[in-house]
C-alpha cells in the first residue's frame, strides 16, 4: 500500500539568540490511509513540530531547513501558496490540545463550522449549516442544531474539544493530526473523546496522527507508533512489537519507569531531556542510556531494521 | 497493632462566593462539603478524582491555607482552625506542602540556600553555619549537588525545581506532608525518580503523606489508602486493594477503567461515563452523580446518599454499592 503522507529526512531549525537548536533533525515515518498512528515523546522530542511542518505552520523563530514532506505524489514543502491551501485544513486537518486556544470566542459555533466549509467548498449556507449540525451529531453533541448556536465559553472542556474535531472533519480529510487532544481533559472525559476518535477512524476510515507523551493513550488507540527523543525518531513499529518487544533503550527505559501497582521501586531513568541548544555529541541518549558504549558517544547511531516494520536507531543493532 | 491517628477531619466544608458585586449578592460554590476522613501516622492517603471535584482545596483546609467555611481539622487530638498565630506557626512546621508548579512557587530572586534555609530562619538558636549545613545536608538527601546552592531557581529543570520544592518542605522536619499533583509538571522519565524520592523519604523521615493528584497509575502505585471526591463529597474511601479489587461506587469503577494503561488495547471492561462533570455551582440534587451513573434509579435523583462504612474501613456514598469484587 502506498503511503498517504511521508515525512522524509526533515529538518527544522529554531533560530534562537543562544544559537541555533536543531528541533527536527532528519525525522522521517510515514502514515498509511485510514489508520491510527501513534507519535509519542517527551517535551522538546520534536513531535509537534514535526506535525506542524507538514501543515506549514511552523512558529517564529523555526524554518524547515531541509526534507521533503509528501502528501499523494506532491512535496508539501514546494507547493506554491495556493496549491497549498487546497490541502491544509482540506485534506490534512489539525486539532490542538487547548480547543479554548483554537476556537475563536468573538464567534458562534456555526460561523466557525461553516466558514471551513464555505471556504473550501462553493455551498449555500443552509447546506452548509446542515452539514455541520450533522457533525456534531456525529461527535456526540446533544441537542446539534441548538448548541450551533452556542459561544465557546458556553461548552465544557470536553464539548469544546468535541467541536474542533468535528470542524476537523467537517470536509472529510485523509489526515487529521491530533496534537495532544486529550491532555487538557479529565480522564473520564478522555476515555469518551478517544472512544469518539476511533469510532470516527473506524467509520469513516480518516487517517489519524495521534500525537501525545502519555504511553498509554497510544497503547490502546494506535496501531503502529513512532518513538521521539530530542528531534530524532528512535523507534518505530507495530504497537505490539513496541509495547512487548521494545528494543531501543530509551523506549525500554519509558516503558518501564510507568508505575504499576505494587509499592516496588520504579524504574528510574537518569538525568534529564537535554535542551535542545546543546544536544550531546553521537546519539543524543547517551548520556542517560544504560547501554552506552564508546562508540555511542562519537558516532551517530544507524537506522536498523530489527523485524519486518520493526526500527530503532541504535548501535545495539549493528 | 492499631494504627494511630494524626489528622482528624471532621465535616469539613468550604463555600466559596463568585461574581458578587454591587448588583448580585453573587453565586456560592461548594467546593468541598462535609468532608469527614482519617490520616494514619506514616500513611500515604491519596485524594483523586476529576477537575473541580475539590481535593486541592481540601489539602489546603487542611493545612489552614484557606479558612473552612464549617468543620474541624484536628491534627494530633488539636483544633488546627483554634491555634493562636504563634501556635500556628509552630503547627506549620509539622504540617507542609509541595506545589503542583515548581515554576511559580519559588521565588525567583532567592538562590537554592535561601528557599531551603527560609524555613529554619525563625530558628534563632542556629548559628549561620549551622543551617548552611542542614541545608547542604537536605540537599544531598533530595538529589541536589553542594555546587548548586548559591543557583537561582531558573537555571534548574522541571525535575530538579520539584527536589528544591521538596527538600523545602522538608527541612523544617515535618510529620504531615499534603503533595498537590507534584509530578505532573514533570516528564515522564523524570517522574519515576520523583515518585521513588517522595516513597523514600516517607520511609527514611516517618513522614504521613496526603496525595493529591488526577494520575491514578502514579496514586495506584504509591498510596496505602485512596479518597474519590467528585464535585466537593467523598463517594468512596478504603484501602488501595479495595478500591482496586473492587471499587463499590459507580463513579471510582468509572474512573479507574477510564485511565489509560500501557497494555495494548482498549480495556474491555472500560465503564464509559456520558457527559462532563456538572457545574459546581449548581450540582446536581439528590446523588451528584446520578447525571452520568449507569445504574442511576429514583431514589438517586431525590435523596443525597450518606457516607457510611460498607464493611470495616470500606466506606462509600451510594445507595445502590456495586457488588463486591
Amino acid at each position: 500500500m502506498e503511503p498517504l503522507l511521508r515525512i522524509e529526512d526533515l529538518q527544522v531549525n529554531f533560530h534562537t539568540t543562544q544559537g541555533v537548536a536543531q528541533a527536527v533533525c532528519g525525522v522521517n515515518y510515514h502514515i498509511d490511509p485510514g489508520e491510527v498512528l501513534g507519535v509519542v515523546g517527551e517535551s522538546g522530542s520534536g513531535k509537534s513540530v514535526t506535525a506542524l511542518a507538514v501543515l506549514g505552520l511552523v512558529p517564529h523563530p523555526g524554518r524547515i531547513a531541509g526534507g521533503r514532506i509528501r502528501y499523494r505524489e506532491r512535496d508539501l514543502l514546494n507547493l506554491p501558496a495556493k496549491e497549498l491551501r487546497k490541502v491544509r485544513g482540506d485534506r490534512i486537518s489539525m486539532i490542538f490540545q487547548e480547543p479554548m486556544i483554537s476556537l475563536n470566542p468573538a464567534f458562534t459555533i456555526e460561523n466557525q463550522l461553516t466558514e471551513a466549509l464555505r471556504t473550501h467548498r462553493s455551498i449555500s449556507k443552509q447546506e452548509a449549516r446542515n452539514r455541520a449540525v450533522e457533525m456534531l451529531a456525529m461527535v456526540d453533541i446533544p441537542d446539534p442544531a441548538k448548541r450551533i448556536r452556542d459561544y465557546p465559553h458556553h461548552l465544557s472542556g470536553g464539548m469544546r474539544q468535541r467541536v474542533m474535531i468535528a470542524e476537523a472533519l467537517l470536509l472529510d480529510p485523509d489526515v487529521l493530526l491530533a496534537d495532544e487532544p486529550t491532555t487538557a481533559l479529565d480522564v473520564t472525559v478522555q476515555a469518551s473523546v478517544l472512544d469518539l476518535m476511533r469510532r470516527l477512524n473506524e467509520r469513516i476510515g480518516t487517517a489519524i496522527m495521534l500525537i501525545t507523551h502519555n504511553l498509554g493513550v497510544v497503547a490502546e488507540s494506535a496501531k503502529r507508533v513512532v518513538v521521539m527523543y530530542c528531534g530524532r525518531v528512535v523507534e518505530q513499529g507495530a504497537v505490539g512489537e513496541i509495547f512487548g518487544n521494545a528494543a531501543h533503550p530509551y523506549t525500554r527505559g519509558l516503558l518501564k519507569s510507568i508505575p504499576r501497582p505494587g509499592g516496588s521501586e520504579l524504574y528510574e531513568m537518569k538525568g534529564i531531556v537535554p535542551s535542545i541548544l546543546e544536544l550531546p555529541q553521537g546519539c543524543p541518549f547517551h548520556p542517560r542510556c544504560p547501554q552506552a558504549m564508546p562508540r555511542c558517544v562519537r558516532e551517530q547511531p544507524p537506522w536498523r531494521e530489527l523485524a519486518a516494520e520493526h526500527h530503532a536507531l541504535c548501535w545495539l543493532y549493528e | 497493632m492499631k494504627q494511630q491517628t494524626i489528622l482528624e477531619v471532621k465535616d469539613l466544608t468550604k463555600y466559596f462566593v463568585v461574581g458578587r458585586s454591587i448588583v448580585s449578592s453573587g453565586e456560592v460554590v461548594k467546593a468541598v462539603d462535609g468532608l469527614s476522613f482519617d490520616l494514619f501516622q506514616g500513611e500515604t492517603l491519596s485524594f483523586v478524582g476529576e477537575s473541580g471535584c475539590g481535593k486541592s482545596t481540601t489539602g489546603r483546609l487542611v493545612l489552614r491555607l484557606i479558612e473552612a467555611t464549617r468543620g474541624t481539622v484536628s491534627y494530633k487530638g488539636r483544633d488546627v482552625a483554634k491555634l493562636s498565630g504563634g501556635e500556628l506557626r509552630k503547627l506549620r512546621r509539622e504540617m507542609q506542602i509541595i506545589f503542583q508548579d515548581p515554576w511559580s512557587s519559588l521565588n525567583p530572586r532567592l538562590t537554592v540556600g535561601q528557599i531551603i534555609g527560609e524555613g529554619l530562619r525563625r530558628n534563632k538558636e542556629l548559628s549561620q553555619a549551622e543551617r548552611k549545613r542542614r541545608v547542604l545536608e537536605m540537599m544531598e538527601t533530595v538529589g541536589l549537588r553542594p555546587e548548586q546552592y548559591g543557583r537561582h531557581p531558573h537555571e534548574f529543570s522541571g525535575g530538579q525545581r520539584q527536589r528544591l520544592g521538596i527538600a523545602r518542605a522538608l527541612i523544617v522536619g515535618p510529620k504531615l506532608v499534603v503533595a498537590d499533583e507534584p509530578l505532573s509538571a514533570l516528564d515522564v522519565s523524570v517522574q519515576a525518580q520523583v515518585v521513588n524520592l517522595l516513597a523514600r523519604l516517607k520511609r527514611e523521615m516517618g513522614l504521613s503523606y496526603l496525595f493529591i493528584s488526577h494520575d491514578l497509575a502514579v496514586v495506584e502505585h504509591i498510596s496505602d489508602r485512596i479518597a474519590v471526591m467528585y464535585l466537593g463529597k467523598l463517594m468512596e474511601l478504603a484501602s488501595k486493594q479495595a478500591i482496586y479489587s473492587g471499587p463499590r461506587h459507580p463513579y471510582t469503577q468509572a474512573l479507574f477503567s477510564a485511565a489509560p494503561t500501557a497494555e495494548v488495547g482498549r480495556p474491555a471492561d472500560r465503564v464509559i461515563l456520558s457527559g462532563d462533570v456538572p457545574s459546581p455551582l449548581n450540582p446536581p440534587p439528590g446523588c451528584r452523580f446520578h447525571t452520568r451513573c449507569p445504574h442511576a434509579q429514583d431514589d438517586c435523583r431525590r435523596l443525597e446518599p450518606e457516607f457510611r462504612p460498607l464493611e470495616s474501613g470500606h466506606w462509600v456514598a451510594c445507595h445502590h454499592p456495586l457488588a463486591r469484587g
